[in-house]
């Protein structure tokens, strides 16, 4: 049995750790938070870059580190605890990945070393509006050559050079690939409950555009990335809740009441001891997410989707009960509470709504029970 | 990151495979396994049985020292050996308290003519052990146990009531925390002895539970005789040897006893939806609660992998490991109740006969409430988890600085 981490793994964790206490955190997300025009922290992403963690799982043919998804995920969770203001996620869990999952080879050649080097800013598009999208939901669509329509809201879509966007083709479904830099692609910033996150709509108007993987394969693509996706994003979730709870427990030890520490009662003692039990059950399946993800396992779709739900869940609770904790500190702008509040709901969001991933994890079951 | 043993651990599982394959049935049915009382004679003859081969092979105290008969391998080993056992129908239940919890203090205060006395007779399965700590008025607190020992010449007189006691009624001894000085602080007044259970003046009764059955006991003691070099520790020094004694409870963790996710799952293919359409399985509401006991289910199971792991790496076992007893129980609870509620008003009947799965969300229903309480409540290990784990500061606590026989006891 070695279902943990590898001691080279727990030290590039260390040195990550280390390397955002200096480089980011709360302060460093207020940046972003605080000025209305700013999408994303262009000095946090410089040295993000330069320490090569954008190509951690890119092969080293590609201009990558050619570490692996379990290097990537230790470096997810830093990235999630630090509250990372920059497109992390979008350009390297969900447009690398669906680039390295189906991208030709001249795609990989062009834009993973770009994506390695910082220099691309990538996102995935498939939302259009309220609600889960599905296949038949889809508006956009592609013709071979060009397409048309419009994604809302799409995470970081107002600092990417280049998105994935899901779009119908004929019956089918097609993964395309845009470069946003032309003039048949309308960006509008939008307003969103986590503000040191970039969102926007996208509008295309005969933008042009090019398959990813084959022509009506791009529903099933799409998954594929999500399901990779959802077990990177559980590992910033699991973070994210460490560093709720953390943050509760110093001040459950350190603020009075009745002149005893808040954290000798028993009302705060369970609520933190609860917080304590999801975040051992969300890590316990993100772990095995991440196990099912560096080795390509077929479990892969029950693992992430077990993974999400477990840490999206987790997160929601912590950023809560942390606010709570906090009393009517946790209610104000000054203390961070409400930035980890925030990011919980962009992560539970950005690769499809807990309910979402329930239903899709009693439906593996029920699959992998048949077969 | 793999689910694989090392060369070592995969040897050690395949000669426990060998021998559980040569001396036990196969696993019987959950409902088969729940209905089978300890109270049966014939049961506790085989479980003796069984645990003679288990020392004669060598697979009784694995982690024990060589000293004490045991085989002085790492706890992973432990593990290994109990994940294979619960693949068969193996009588093992009536030896866990003593084996597990009992000896290990035994073996940790008693002088050596007491350990040679006790220890091999234990691990060969000839005598069985009970631990006899809560009291009517000490569950939850239980360093308040009243149960008093009075020195005369070399020998204690006990007077007093345990309750919740498994086992009792077929142990030969068992080890037992009473007060020993009323005049000082509650935590420091408390000794440990061990009493021979068929000594005169102890009197062992069963509970009749709220679930109907009778799997714990009452045990009194009036005028019961104990010498004093059946003592564990120093007098005054009981409640340092509990905690010794509880330390050991949490390496014999299992799986929760009953259905689980798979059992609803199965059961709700062929239910019928609240909403009158379909089946429970194809019910949204159901499908959403249903992932959630997945993914609770799985998590728990993950980190039972988590600790393993630190065990094969001869490192100690992080705290993830106390997690089960505050997820199990609930979740029991939760899935079982859920399954009655689907039957409408068809769920209120629990006779085997005519209830699903031969009555085991009812048995299981009626039985939770019990896992919630048993071995520390959920609120008492939450209290663990964060003073130990999180290190919260201890509650303010109303007995420090008092003598116990002037603390306020309610009644």
């Amino acid at each position: 049995m070695n279902f943990d981490f590898s001691d080279d793994q727990k030290s590039l964790k260390d040195q990550a750790r280390k390397f955002l206490s200096d480089k980011a955190g709360a302060k460093v997300t207020r940046r972003v938070l605080d000025d209305g025009g700013a999408s994303y922290d262009q000095s946090l992403w410089r040295a993000v870059a330069e320490m090569g963690w954008l190509g951690a799982a890119i092969p080293e043919q590609h201009g990558g580190l050619g570490l692996g998804r379990l290097e990537l995920c230790v470096l997810a969770e830093e990235l999630g605890r630090a509250l990372a203001p920059i497109p992390f996620s979008s350009t390297a869990y969900f447009f690398a990945e669906a680039l390295m999952l189906a991208g030709s080879e001249a795609q990989k050649t062009a834009l993973l070393p770009k994506v390695a080097a910082g220099e691309v800013i990538g996102c995935f598009a498939s939302s259009e509006g309220p609600g889960a999208p599905t296949p038949s939901s889809m508006q956009a669509k592609f013709d071979g050559a060009k397409l048309n329509g419009a994604k809302v809201p799409v995470t970081d879509g107002d600092c990417a050079s280049h998105a994935v966007v899901v779009a119908k083709e004929g019956a089918g479904v097609s993964l395309v690939l845009v470069d946003l830099n032309q003039s048949g692609v309308m960006r509008a910033t939008l307003k969103t409950l986590d503000p040191s996150r970039g969102h926007a709509k996208l509008e295309f108007k005969n933008a042009k555009a090019e398959r990813i993987g084959a022509a009506g394969q791009g529903w099933e693509l799409a998954e594929s990335v999500l399901d990779r996706a959802a077990v990177l994003i559980a590992f910033e979730q699991v973070g994210g809740s460490q560093a709720c709870l953390e943050m509760a427990t110093e001040y459950a030890k350190s603020r009075y009441a009745f002149s005893r520490p808040i954290g000798s009662f028993q009302a705060i003692k369970h609520k933190l001891a609860d917080m304590y039990v999801a975040i051992e059950v969300a890590r316990s399946n993100a772990y095995y997410g991440a196990w099912a993800l560096s080795t390509e396992a077929g479990e892969l779709g029950f693992a992430a989707a077990a993974s999400r739900a477990a840490a999206s869940d987790a997160y929601y609770m912590c950023a809560k009960e942390n606010i709570q904790t906090h009393g009517g500190m946790g209610f104000t702008w000054e203390v961070d509470c409400h930035l980890y509040f925030r990011r919980a709901k962009l992560l539970a969001l950005q690769a499809g709504s807990p309910a979402v991933w329930k239903e899709k994890l009693v439906k593996r079951l029920e699959r992998r029970n048949v077969a | 990151m793999d689910f694989n043993d090392t060369p070592d651990e995969a040897a050690f599982r395949a000669e426990a495979r060998a021998f559980l394959e040569a001396h036990c049935k196969p696993k019987v049915a959950e409902k088969d396994r729940m209905n089978r009382s300890l109270r049966g004679v014939d049961y506790l003859k085989a479980a003796k049985a069984y645990q003679k081969k288990k020392a004669e092979a060598g697979f009784a105290g694995i982690t024990w020292a060589k000293e004490h008969g045991g085989r002085g391998l790492p706890p992973i080993f432990s593990v290994i050996f109990g994940q294979e056992e619960a693949k068969f129908d193996a009588p093992s239940a009536p030896f866990a308290i003593g084996l597990g919890m009992c000896l290990p203090t035994l073996i940790a205060f008693a002088s050596e003519a007491i350990k040679q006395r006790y220890v091999a007779k234990a691990l060969s399965g000839e005598e069985v052990w009970c631990q006899l700590f809560s009291e009517p008025g000490a569950g939850s607190d239980v360093a308040a146990s009243k149960t008093k020992a009075v020195k005369e010449g070399d020998d204690w007189i006990v007077n007093g009531q345990k309750v919740w006691t498994t086992g009792a009624h077929f142990s030969d001894f068992g080890i037992l925390l009473v007060r020993t000085n009323p005049d000082v602080e509650k935590h420091k007044g408390l000794t440990m002895f061990i009493v021979d259970m068929n000594a005169p003046g102890v009197d062992v009764r069963p509970i009749h539970q709220a679930s109907g059955g009778s799997d714990f006991n009452e045990v009194y003691f009036t005028d019961v005789r104990i010498a004093d070099d059946h003592r564990l520790g120093d007098p005054g020094q009981g409640w340092g040897v509990a905690l010794v004694t509880l330390m050991n409870e949490r390496l014999a963790v299992g799986g929760s006893p009953g259905p689980d996710y798979r059992e609803i799952m199965n059961f709700a293919r062929s239910a019928a939806s609240p909403t009158g359409e379909g089946t429970l399985l194809q019910n949204e509401a159901f499908r959403q609660k249903l992932a959630d006991w997945i993914v609770r289910a799985e998590g728990y199971k993950l980190a039972k992998f988590r600790t393993m792991t630190a065990l094969s790496k001869g490192q100690a076992p992080g705290p993830e490991s106390s997690i089960g007893k505050v997820i199990n129980a609930n979740q029991m609870m939760d899935i079982s109740n859920a399954a009655i509620e689907a039957l409408d008003h068809y769920g209120i009947i629990d006779d085997p006969a005519l209830a699903p799965i031969d009555g085991a969300f009812h048995q299981s229903y009626m039985f939770a409430p019990g896992l919630r309480i048993a071995g520390g409540t959920d609120e008492i290990l939450k209290n663990i988890l964060a003073e130990r784990v999180l290190g919260l500061p201890q509650d303010q606590r109303a007995d420090k600085g008092i003598a116990f026989k002037d603390l306020p006891s309610g009644r």
